[in-house]
């Protein structure tokens, strides 16, 4: 059924496979780092205009999807097309030009320490376009406005708490009208206060400019409630696929245990080791 | 038995490679060339960052190494009763040799490490990541513009270090001890040859000012995102950047001074 | 703003400063102020040996440098040395019969070409030769006929 959907291609192993022409399509991607294998074979589609979420446990190379998806890393085999192009194969133009239509919001919000907030959100604009400078303070007042933050537009970088830096960094993000917006661990570190910011804001902006969007996380509950779609992936694999409802209904035992935080289950809490008695005793 | 033999060329290769990736990074550099051109704000702040901060340190160093010359020179020539020649010996030792070679050992201590310290912090936190996805090239963008501004820098501080240093040779050889300041003067200008030492000196500083930010930028740029990868890129810039110049100035003397 | 500007004139005192130690430099420790680079008249003259003579060295008059040794080359044919040298344009009262001497400025500095002033009311143009010539001397030379003049001294009075 699955098959029929989205017409070329094998399906990811989720039950129900979100309806229409994905904007991002992977296929067999294999990625090692180093002597680690962080992906192999993983197929994964994100379907477009929804939030969708991609969680999984610590290390098991999340942030590393996403520099994939955007054409930072080279997969060792596998495809991702993004919007019927094919990441790996375009040009360095070609790719900047795809980069243009794509907003990355990174874990800790990466604004150029020594330009002022205003500058920060301003750069991508003043990069990329010729508008005459009133208007891009204007563009760069309503961003700004969006994420809350036109009160410290004159401040720098490194005056600015953890969220606010990473709502900034969301402002230039969205700078120039992007298609998807891929996030990166957008709820670590924070209060519980901006970690509401945060979400309402991903789900807000989505809704609000028809956007695509990748969120990247380990926050299961938060991410969830956001999310229209969601996949696990663990092991190099995908572990779970579907709507966030299916997901969260999920009886695999493994998909149980992360949900739920369960300190032992399939996953367990010890890591390999030979036996105990046999570690103590033995010789130094 | 072996092991050692193959940890051997392991680290050969790469070590190879370290470098073929350091001339992939000057193309890109050269690459940037026009970038930085039509941008003349960017090269401006970084002249700023390498040149103007580094003034003052090249300025004072030049000035005792010029003395401790005059100093030094002094008591040597005049066992042979050629005092007058001091001028000669500290504008030529000045000129040809410390002014470019102090001075790029200066610059790379204080703007080569600061380079790459901060190069490495802006790959830390992802900023040069952040450009990319801003479709920006953060080669062309944040690291030509210091190239550039290294390599416009360092010939001209080598001259202030040289002139500077001259003068504090006038000032111990014929204020202090008592030398005719016109024998000083003019058996320099006798003997000191225009194209012969004056522009090989500049091209030494010109050459030494790309290697300086180049092993700086490569190091910034290369360096493990982490705290203590920064700090090793830094060291690393400064202990680089020291061999490179010596050996450099060993190679360039050869060519340019032996007949 | 403010602070973009104070950058700017900061970096343009800076790049002043660099091109003035330059040009000090160039004017006042080198020879380049005193080298006309090329304008000026040539003569050329004929040496039977030229010593360690080398180009850019001083041609001078009563002890005033008046031009520089331009080239030096060597004639096949009559197995001299052929020195070129370029004297300073203001100097164009030089006699044709004047003597080109070789000398040795100190007991180990550098060798020059002194020029002696003859009476001849003809002056030497652009291209001329001068005719009368020393050459330089030899220290081995110089040491050998002093020897050879002694023993001769040592055999007369028997």
């Amino acid at each position: 059924m699955a098959e029929g959907l989205t017409g070329r291609g094998a399906s990811p192993v989720g039950a129900s496979v979100p309806p229409g022409e994905p904007l991002v399509r992977i296929r067999g991607l294999r990625f090692a780092h180093g002597e680690r294998l962080l992906f192999d074979g993983v197929d994964l589609d994100i379907p477009r205009g929804g939030v969708t979420a991609v969680m999984g446990p610590s290390g098991t190379g999340k942030t590393t999807l996403l520099k994939l998806i955007s054409g930072q890393l080279r997969p060792a085999s596998g495809t991702i097309e993004v919007d019927g192009q094919d990441v790996h194969r375009l040009g360095r133009a070609a790719l900047y030009r795809l980069r243009m239509r794509m907003g990355m919001l990174f874990q800790s919000g990466a604004l150029l320490t020594d330009l002022s907030v205003f500058d920060n959100v301003a750069y991508p604009l003043r990069e990329h376009t010729r508008l005459p400078e009133a208007m891009i303070r204007k563009l760069v007042l309503m961003k700004l406005e969006a994420v809350g933050l036109r009160g410290v537009q004159a401040q720098l970088p490194a005056t600015l708490s953890g969220g606010m830096a990473r709502r900034v960094a969301l402002a230039r993000a969205v700078a120039l009208d992007p298609d998807m917006i891929l996030y990166d661990e957008p709820f670590t570190g924070q209060d519980p206060i901006s970690m509401g910011v945060l979400v309402s804001l991903i789900r807000h902006l989505n809704d609000a400019s028809g956007l695509t969007s990748i969120v990247v996380s380990h926050d299961v509950s938060e991410t969830l409630s956001i999310a229209d779609y969601a996949y696990i992936i663990a092991d190099g694999r995908v572990m779970e696929a579907g709507t966030a409802a299916e997901v969260r209904a999920s009886r695999s035992e493994w998909v149980r245990q992360f949900l739920d935080g369960l300190p032992d289950g399939p996953a367990h809490f010890h890591a390999p080791a030979p036996d105990l008695m046999r570690d103590l005793l033995g010789e130094a | 038995m072996l092991d050692p033999l193959a940890r051997l060329g392991r680290s050969g290769i790469a070590a190879l490679a370290r470098l073929g990736e350091a001339h992939l990074l000057l193309v890109g550099l050269l690459g940037g060339t026009w970038d930085t051109l039509v941008r003349p704000r960017l090269l401006i702040a970084q002249v700023y960052g390498i040149g103007v901060l580094s003034t003052l340190i090249v300025v004072v160093s030049g000035l005792f190494v010029g003395m401790v010359l005059g100093l030094q020179g002094y008591y040597v020539l005049s066992q042979f009763g050629a005092a007058e020649s001091l001028g000669i010996m500290v504008a030529a030792s000045l000129v040809r040799e410390l002014g470019p070679v102090v001075t790029a050992l200066l610059v790379a201590g204080r703007a080569g490490s600061a380079l790459a310290a901060e190069i490495g912090l802006m790959k830390a936190t992802e900023q040069l990541s952040a450009l990319e996805m801003m479709a920006v090239d953060p080669i062309k963008r944040i690291l030509t513009p210091r190239f550039y501004g290294g390599l416009l820098a360092m010939p001209l501080l080598a001259a202030m270090f040289s002139a500077v240093g001259v003068l504090g040779g006038y000032f111990i050889g014929v204020g202090l001890l008592g030398l005719d300041g016109g024998a000083y003067w003019s058996q320099m200008q006798a003997k000191i040859d225009f194209s012969d030492d004056i522009v090989n000196g500049v091209i030494k500083s010109v050459v030494f000012g790309l290697v300086v930010t180049w092993i700086a930028l490569f190091q910034g740029y290369a360096a493990t995102p982490t705290a203590e990868g920064v700090s090793r890129a830094t060291t690393r810039t400064v202990v680089h950047s020291a061999l490179a110049v010596l050996g450099l100035d060993f190679v360039l003397t050869a060519l340019m001074f032996g007949e | 703003m403010a602070r973009t500007r104070t950058i700017e004139i900061l970096v343009g005192a800076f790049m002043a400063a660099g091109f003035v130690a330059l040009f000090f430099l160039a004017m006042q420790a080198s020879n380049l102020s005193s080298a006309p680079a090329g304008d000026g008249y040539r003569l050329t003259a004929r040496f039977d040996n030229v010593g360690s003579l080398k180009v850019r060295a001083p041609v001078s008059m009563a002890g005033v440098r008046v031009g520089r040794v331009e080239g030096i080359a060597f004639d096949g044919s009559t197995y001299e040395a052929v020195v070129t040298m370029v004297i300073d344009p203001q100097y164009d009262t030089i006699p044709d019969d004047t003597f080109a001497n070789i000398y040795t400025s100190g007991l180990l500095g550098e060798q020059y070409i002194g020029l002696d002033a003859g009476g001849s009311p003809d002056y030497l143009g652009d291209g001329d030769q001068l005719i009368h010539t020393q050459s330089a001397l030899v220290l081995e030379q110089m040491i050998g006929q002093f020897l050879f003049s002694k023993a001769q001294e040592g055999a007369q009075p028997q």
